[in-house]
């Protein structure tokens, strides 16, 4: 991990468009109403602290990382599911890939259960399946890992409502300010439709960046589906010095 | 200079979650194996020059409930107010402060990071600003990340020209943003996070 200072001060940034991302109350999901602040933003420019952030291209990842099928095998078998690769790039507003930034990943089994002592839904543990993964992007960008397909689950918000099948993300980009976690669904799945945690971004062609599509293309034969999810991180105002930044 | 014209949306956040500690702090949650430590767990290495402090806190919710599924991320300078340098393309070496660091909340939502006292980060008006740590807190509720930051109380005068500080219009929720110091073996600087309330922290769109 180590640092990268962006070339100017204030706004070498984009500012973000809040009105793009979820409202921090949202009332149709219950569990924002003691957690969003009540009081505005205070929007100031980034400074040299917040243009400056954490990069891990010299940590060396395990091999399986990535690959959630096996990572937590206890014993050599694979985890259950339907076996899927799903992959991306990582780029900023201006369409520029960010190489060498941290993508992390979690999600529920195929059954739709996540491995933890909170996780009150009845479907079967894998014991095989941990639910755990990262990747580095590569010199353009690119990410991918293998995993299973998660299961849909139902969650104490509205009575009875559902999660669709997801996969959470969490990107670093090179500037603190770029931070990032959202979650990728499913092209074609009518739950997306109805989930109050999808609604509560504002704008359908918002929601629609978090649906990853079937790409046929990429299916590995006889064994994995594909899914392309690219992921835009907030742009730079400035070009200058394009090649020295990024060409550590 | 023009600027260009950002062509591609930000990917729209979504929230953490419940869960969120496994996917950042898996082996805290029992997901051993599949990597040897929770990254960020343990900024200081002993090559690490600067004043060791710890930095504790607990983050609360509007309701006064503690938030004990957040993850809380820190990222500050180093004693001399420098950020980690990259490391040249052949090198292996870990620099000896990276600056970053991550934590789960506890069931107290409570939260400990183990550093060293960051030195004063130019401003953008020239002049340094007071040390201080960025933080950054996801959880279930939160649909967007919230930035803020951490000051420590015994820098009195460097807080009060600060850059940041001084663009907080209400001067009475300055303090939401000063850690108090309590001596011991280690200084320890305490500073709670209330995500909503009469105490509520200020949170910044940097
Ligand atoms: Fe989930």
């Amino acid at each position: 991990m180590s640092g990268i200072i962006l070339p100017g001060a204030d706004g070498a940034l984009y500012q973000r468009d809040r009105a793009w991302h979820p409202p921090a109350d949202t009332p149709g999901y219950k569990s924002s109403t003691f957690r969003a602040p009540k009081q505005s933003l205070l929007a100031l420019g980034p400074t040299k602290s917040e243009l400056s952030g954490p990069t891990f291209g010299h940590e060396r990842l395990g091999a399986l990382d990535n690959d959630l099928i096996r990572n937590f095998s206890q014993d050599g078998t694979e985890a259950i599911g339907q076996r899927l690769v799903v992959y991306g790039q990582v780029l900023d507003e201006n369409a520029r890939a960010v190489p060498n930034t941290l993508v992390e990943f979690w999600q529920a089994n195929a059954g739709g259960r996540y491995r933890h002592k909170k996780e009150g839904y009845l479907a079967a543990i894998d014991p095989n399946f941990g639910g755990f993964g990262r990747a580095l992007t590569d010199e353009n960008g690119f990410y991918s890992f293998r995993t299973i397909k998660p299961g849909a689950y139902p969650w104490p918000n509205g009575g009875n409502d559902w999660r669709p099948a997801h996969i959470h993300f969490s990107v670093f980009g090179h500037a603190f300010a770029q931070r990032l976690i959202t979650q990728m669904y499913f092209e074609g799945d009518p739950m997306i439709w109805q989930c109050p945690i999808v609604a509560t971004v504002p704008d359908k062609a918002g929601i629609d960046q978090l649906i990853a599509r079937l790409d046929r293309h990429n299916t590995t034969p006889m064994d994995a589906l594909a899914y392309r999810f690219d992921i835009i991180l907030r742009g730079r105002r400035s070009t200058m010095f394009e090649n020295k930044l990024e060409g550590n | 200079m023009l600027h260009p014209v950002p062509t591609l949306k930000e990917t729209p956040s979504q929230t953490a979650g419940p869960y969120v500690h496994i996917g950042m702090t898996p082996n805290f949650c029992g997901i051993t194996g599949v990597i040897d430590a929770d990254p960020g767990l343990t900024i200081l290495t002993p090559d690490t020059r600067g004043e060791r402090i710890d930095i504790v806190g607990r983050v609360f919710d509007g309701s006064g409930a503690p938030v004990s599924d957040a993850v809380i991320e820190l990222w500050q300078a180093d004693a001399d107010g420098d950020f980690a340098a990259p490391p040249s393309r052949e090198s292996n070496s870990r620099p000896s402060f990276v600056g970053w660091g991550r934590q789960p909340a506890n069931a107290d939502g409570s939260f400990t990071f183990q550093t060293i006292k960051p030195g004063p980060v130019e401003g953008p008006d020239g002049r340094p600003q007071a040390p201080h740590v960025s933080l950054w807190i996801v959880a279930r509720g939160i649909n967007i990340g919230l930035q803020t930051r951490l000051y420590f109380s015994d820098e009195a005068a460097a807080n009060e020209t600060d850059y940041v500080l001084n663009k907080i219009m209400d001067k009475r929720r300055r303090p939401t943003l000063i850690a108090q110091l309590e001596d011991g073996d280690v200084p320890r600087y305490v500073l709670d996070i209330h995500l909503q309330g009469p105490n509520e922290t200020v949170f910044f769109d940097f």
